[in-house]
Parts: C-alpha cells; structure tokens; sequence
C-alpha cells in the first residue's frame, strides 16, 4: 500500500525524523493561505501522487506547468495550485495517460547546502533490510546504481535492533558527512531505520535528502510503500489509503479476493494461481495475441468470487474474448464451471470464450459445460487454448 | 531415494483444527503420507478423524516421532508456528500459509539457518515424492514417480509442469514449491545441491518468475556444481514493470528481475529453457536426450 508524501512527512514527524513545515491543500486558494501562514519568502508547491519523477513531470497539455513548483508570493503559490489541482500529470512512472492531480502539498522552503538519497528496502538475497545511502541526490537513483554503483553505500540491519552506531558513522564518513552535521545524520538514519520496522515498510525512501545551511539533515521527500500483509498490524494505516490513485476495477477486485492487475490488450484471462496466470499472459503474447489483464482468482475461489470475477472482465471495453485456464487443485473445476454458467445468466459473454480446464473433478466440470447453454470454445491444452483465443479474437 | 521426504517421513500438522489444516491433512493422509499427529494450541487430547491433536510441536514430535510438520496457522502467527517447529528440531517445516508479514520472515529466517531445520515456504503449495509422501495442497493424483526433480516458486505451474512431465512417461523423483514470498527458507540452490546427489533423479527442472535475482544465482551455480540436465521456464515475459503480479515476489522493480535477464543467465548456463509455459515437458526431455 502506498500513500503520499505530505502523510509520510505527517508520520515522519512523529517518529523524529526531521522534516519542514507545510500544509495539504485541494484548492487554489488554500494553497495561497498555506502560503502566508508558511511566512515565505519561498515555499514549495508539490503534486501529490503515488508516482515518483514529479519534479521532472509536466500537466497533460502544459509542458510548463511541473509537478513540483518553487514559488515566492501568495499569488505563485494560487497559480502553481490551479495548474495542478484537476490535471492530469506525467512522469516517468504514471504511463504516458497521466494520473489526476486532487491534492497537493505547500512546503516551507530551506537553505540546501548539499542534496543526498536515502532509501530502505528488504534485500531479498541477504534476507535483512538494507540502508542505502548516496551522494547523487535529487536524480534518478536507478541511473546511478547502474551507472555509478560505487556511489550507493549500504549497510544490512537487524530488524529488531536497528541500525547500530556504527553503521551510521561508517556511512557518514562515506557521504563526507563531518561535525555537527554527522550527529544529526546519525540520529536521522536511526530513526529511519527505527520507522522503516515499526511501519512494516516494503520501501522508504527520502530523495532528495538535504543538508541545510545549519547542517541539519531533513528530509524534503517520503516516498512509502508499506507490506500489505502487514497491515493487520497497523489498522491506523488503513485511514491513508487513497482509493482514488487506484484502478477501479482493481479495487474491485480486491474486495472479492481476487488478484487483478489491468493491462493493455483485449484477451481477458482467468486462471488460477498466480504463476499459471503470468504463464497465461506469456502464452497468450508468444501465440501473437495481448492479455488485458492478470487474474488470478486464487486457490480456494467459491462461486462467488469466480462470478464476480468474470463481471469485472467483461466489464472492460475493451475485452475482445476470454481465456479461462484452470488447473484445479485446491480449485475445483465443477466450481468453475458452476460460476461460469451463473455469470452467462447474471451479465452474458457477448465475446467468444475459450475455456481449459485440467485437474480436480475436471470430468464432472466438463460435463455441467456441456450441458448448459452456454457457448463455449473447449481446449485441449494450453497451446490449444492460446490459439484458439488468438484466433477468435483477430 | 528422493530428496527431503519418503515413506518413512513421519508428518504433524500444525493447525490441524482450521477447515484448510484439517481437509488437507485428510487429503495427505489418503494418499499415503503418515499424518501422524496435529497441533492447535488448546486443543489437545482432542483428535481430527483418528489423527491425535497436540498443544505443542514438542509434545507432538515427543509421542510421534515426527519429523516434519506442515504449517497452515493464519499469517499473524505463522512466524511463530515456525520457530516452534524449528525449536522442537523438526527436520522439514513446510509452511503452506499465504500473506506472512516479510519482516517476520527476516527473523524466521536466521533462526532457521542457525538450525538442522529444512524450511519450506511460505506461501508455497509444499513438497512431494510421489507415491511416498505428500505434505501439501498439490492435487496427489497428477504426480507419477520416476526421475525429474522438480522446483518452482508458482503453485499451478508446478501442476502444469509436472502433469506434463507426467504424460511423456518421465516422472518425478521429488517436486518442491518453494514459495512466492520475497523471503522463503529455502532456495533453489539449496535443492539443486540435494537433486545432484540424489541417485533417483535424472534431471532437473526449474520454474522461476520474474522478480529478485534467485534464478541468475541459480544459473550461476548450475554452471560449475550441476553435472545432470536441467531445463527452466520463467513465468512472466509480458509482466509491465512495477506491477505485482500476485505473488509478492513477482514484481519489476528498478529494471531488475525481467524474465529477459532470467532467461539470458540461464541459457548461458547450458540450461534448455521452454519457450512458453506448454513446453516446459518437452524442454526437460530435450535436456535429457542432449546430455
């Protein structure tokens, strides 16, 4: 789950990590009022999406107007809002359709003396979380960990001890961080390090990280993504969840239980487990069709869940067809072919279906099928089926 | 032989009393596995259809001797059903559970390796050598014994493998799901260094996705250590970058992980990769007449 970056900073700021002033705000002239309570003379007015690259990034049909804008009166702070608020903006990671900017964030501006990065991540290979560090702030981290490698210092940490004093002056001195500035870079990486755990992140990341003109460290940025699996944990966290900066259908999805993520083409797939359901898409794709979605409706999928599964596929105007792939194993294909028939009735498959059924009581699942009344396209396997979908959809 | 579990694999379950635990112990002891006993905390004395129930994995492992137990405890306290099993020395601790917290499998994980204990898991359908001994969620009737050594971090794809391996007559020797977390206990070079010993297994296929670096580690490995061969499929090739594709661990992230990388380490390797998800069958019998 992500959230934004002013309710990171909000988080931040109660776990000691150092951050400026600044307020959220949906309207234009909120965003001037911030401006005057900040007291100036420059301030920050930020997008707040849950998609990084902001600064570099441009509104829809406004190269000019930027996703992050330094502003110096009451009326730049009026304008930058309203070129943002209810546009859409690109960057590098919102896909060329952009995504619609409802809030953003006015910040006290500072005196950067010197631009850092910082990000926490769980290093799958080293099986701990791991603290990177950088001098190459303010820029794209991944040019840097391919270009420059050397310039992303790391330290692995236990999680339920933290990141020790050791580790954090080891990485001063690699950042060239000295005197008073290191006391304070060191209490802020064992605060991040501190948050990182009892938030249960999957990432944290803080780019740019500045040094000020009075060598505090403070973070300009927060960029969070917290373990979905570990959100029993922290009901808290449930109220910063923005359903708007998700797709619908996604939501959707998740609320039945389904694993649904929307792509491009027009081949809608329903399978179960999630490593046959990226195979679907894969086959799909290498028999020269495109798979509008992933889902998988996983193992233990009731009737219910497969029914409403298939009204969010054929909900999509753009699907041309269905592949429905099953290997029943905990999944039973009679279940499958219960809901299949039901969603026929419910919503009606006006595109052609091809459906693969293997594994558990296949036999009987097969049968009711056949049957109904209900129009189907019957695979053999899955090149078979692939084909199949292929052609019935060209 | 076989790797990891046979015949003589004596099997608890812990969670024995939840609707998942109690159908699937049924489920392992009707193809032959011996369930010999159940743990749910607070209810022992009690029994699921014949198979006693204990309060704890020690007592259970006490009066069974088992040594290996199958986990479907929910996610807020899988973490500590496994450090149970490893406290109590149970040899393979196979945790079926889906949606443990990533952190709790930091701890997990460091105790376990400081252990004798096999982790399994979590988030994986669990292991079996067919016609011995099933722990797990896998359909029984799709396995066939014989000699390929199977190791996959999907689920049904693992079925789709070996029901293919199945109909060209191979056979498996022992198949392994290894888990779809970004944290599991065990990887796939742990495996190929058992399934290279293993006198049953001729050959070795691997299922891989997209996703962290374990299949170009593996590859690296497979290249100076795996004299038997080996074939792979990566599930993936049209996943877009920075979308999770169910499994926690499947994701792009940063331009790392990308089926293309996965697919160029292991072919250089020498390791036959099947071209799509249908041909996984056809790439290990095409590994074995190579070799």
């Amino acid at each position: 789950m992500k959230i934004h970056e002013y309710q990171g900073k909000e988080l931040f700021r109660a776990a000691g990590v150092p951050v400026l002033q600044g307020q959220m705000v949906t309207s234009a002239d909120e965003a001037a009022a911030a401006y005057k309570k900040l007291g100036g003379p420059v301030a920050v007015v930020k997008a707040q999406i849950h998609a990084g690259g902001r600064g570099k990034g441009h509104v829809i049909d406004n190269k000019d107007q930027r996703g992050v804008v330094l502003v110096r009166s009451a009326d730049e702070a009026r304008a930058a809002a309203d070129g943002l608020l209810g546009n859409k903006l690109v960057t590098i990671q919102t896909g060329p359709e952009g995504q619609t900017v409802s809030k953003v964030f006015v910040e006290a501006g500072c005196d950067i003396a010197r631009e850092l990065y910082l990000g926490i991540v769980v290093d799958r290979a080293a099986a701990k979380p791991v603290l990177m560090v950088s001098t190459e702030g303010g820029v794209e981290i991944e040019k840097v960990a391919e270009e420059t490698p050397e310039r992303i210092h790391k330290e692995h940490f236990d999680p339920a001890v933290g990141l020790e004093a050791f580790q954090a002056r080891k990485l001063c001195k690699k950042l060239d961080i000295e005197g008073p500035a290191a006391k304070h870079a060191i209490r802020f990486m064992t605060a991040m390090c501190r948050f990182f755990v009892d938030y249960d992140c999957s990432l944290a990341e803080i780019n740019p990280l500045v040094i000020t003109g009075n060598e505090e460290m403070i973070a300009l940025d927060a960029k969070i993504t917290f373990d979905e699996n570990a959100l029993f944990r922290h009901k808290e966290l449930e109220e910063l969840r923005d359903l708007s900066e998700e797709e619908e259908s996604e939501i959707r999805a998740g609320k039945a239980g389904l694993s649904y993520v929307k792509l491009d083409g027009n081949i809608a797939c329903l399978v179960n487990g999630a490593g046959l359901a990226m195979s679907t898409m894969d086959i799909i794709k290498y028999h020269g069709g495109e798979p509008a979605n992933f889902l998988d409706v996983g193992g233990g999928a009731n009737a219910t869940q497969v029914t409403e599964a298939f009204r969010i596929l054929l909900s999509d105007p753009s699907c041309k067809g269905v592949l429905v792939n099953i290997f029943g194993g905990i999944a039973r294909c009679t279940t499958i072919a219960d809901a299949l028939i039901t969603a026929s009735k419910e919503v009606g498959f006006n595109v052609p279906l091809v459906v693969r059924l293997e594994g558990t009581e296949v036999e009987e699942g097969r049968k009711m099928l056949a049957d109904s009344d209900v129009e189907i396209i019957n695979a053999m396997d899955l090149t078979d089926a692939a084909e199949k979908i292929v052609a019935a959809t060209k | 032989m076989s790797i990891l579990v046979d015949k003589n694999t004596k099997v608890i379950c812990q969670g024995i009393t939840g609707s998942a635990g109690k159908f699937h112990a049924l489920g392992c002891r009707d193809y032959g596995t011996q369930m010999v006993g159940g743990v749910t905390p607070g209810k022992g004395g009690q029994d699921v259809e014949g198979i006693p129930v204990f309060d704890t994995v020690e007592e259970a492992v006490d009066k069974t001797g088992a040594d290996a137990t199958m986990i479907f405890v929910p996610p807020p306290f899988a973490a500590d059903a496994i450090l149970e099993a490893v406290d109590a020395g149970v040899r393979v601790i196979a945790a079926i559970t889906e949606g443990v917290p990533v952190l709790d499998m930091v701890r997990v994980y460091e105790k376990v390796k400081a252990s004798d204990s096999v982790l399994i898991g979590p988030n994986c359908p669990g292991l079996i050598t067919p016609g011995q001994c099933k722990i797990g969620i896998m359909p029984g009737y799709i396995h066939t014994p014989g000699k390929v050594g199977v190791m996959s971090r999907s689920g049904t794809l693992t079925y789709e493998a070996v029901w293919q391996t199945s109909s060209l007559k191979l056979g498996q020797s022992t198949c392994v799901g290894l888990g779809g977390d970004p944290i599991v206990g065990t990887n796939y070079i742990d495996l190929f260094k058992q399934f290279q010993e293993d006198d049953q297994t001729e050959a070795i296929l691997m299922i891989g996705e997209i996703g962290g670096s374990a299949e170009e580690e593996a590859a690296a490995f497979v290249k100076e250590n795996v004299t038997k061969p080996v074939a792979a499929f990566i599930a993936g090739r049209t996943a877009p970058p920075g979308k999770r594709m169910g499994h926690a661990g499947a994701i792009i992230s940063g331009g790392k992980g990308t089926a293309e990388e996965k697919v160029a380490a292991l072919e250089a390797a020498g390791i036959v990769v099947a071209p799509s998800p249908a041909k996984m069958g056809e790439a290990i019998a095409e590994a074995i007449r190579k070799a």
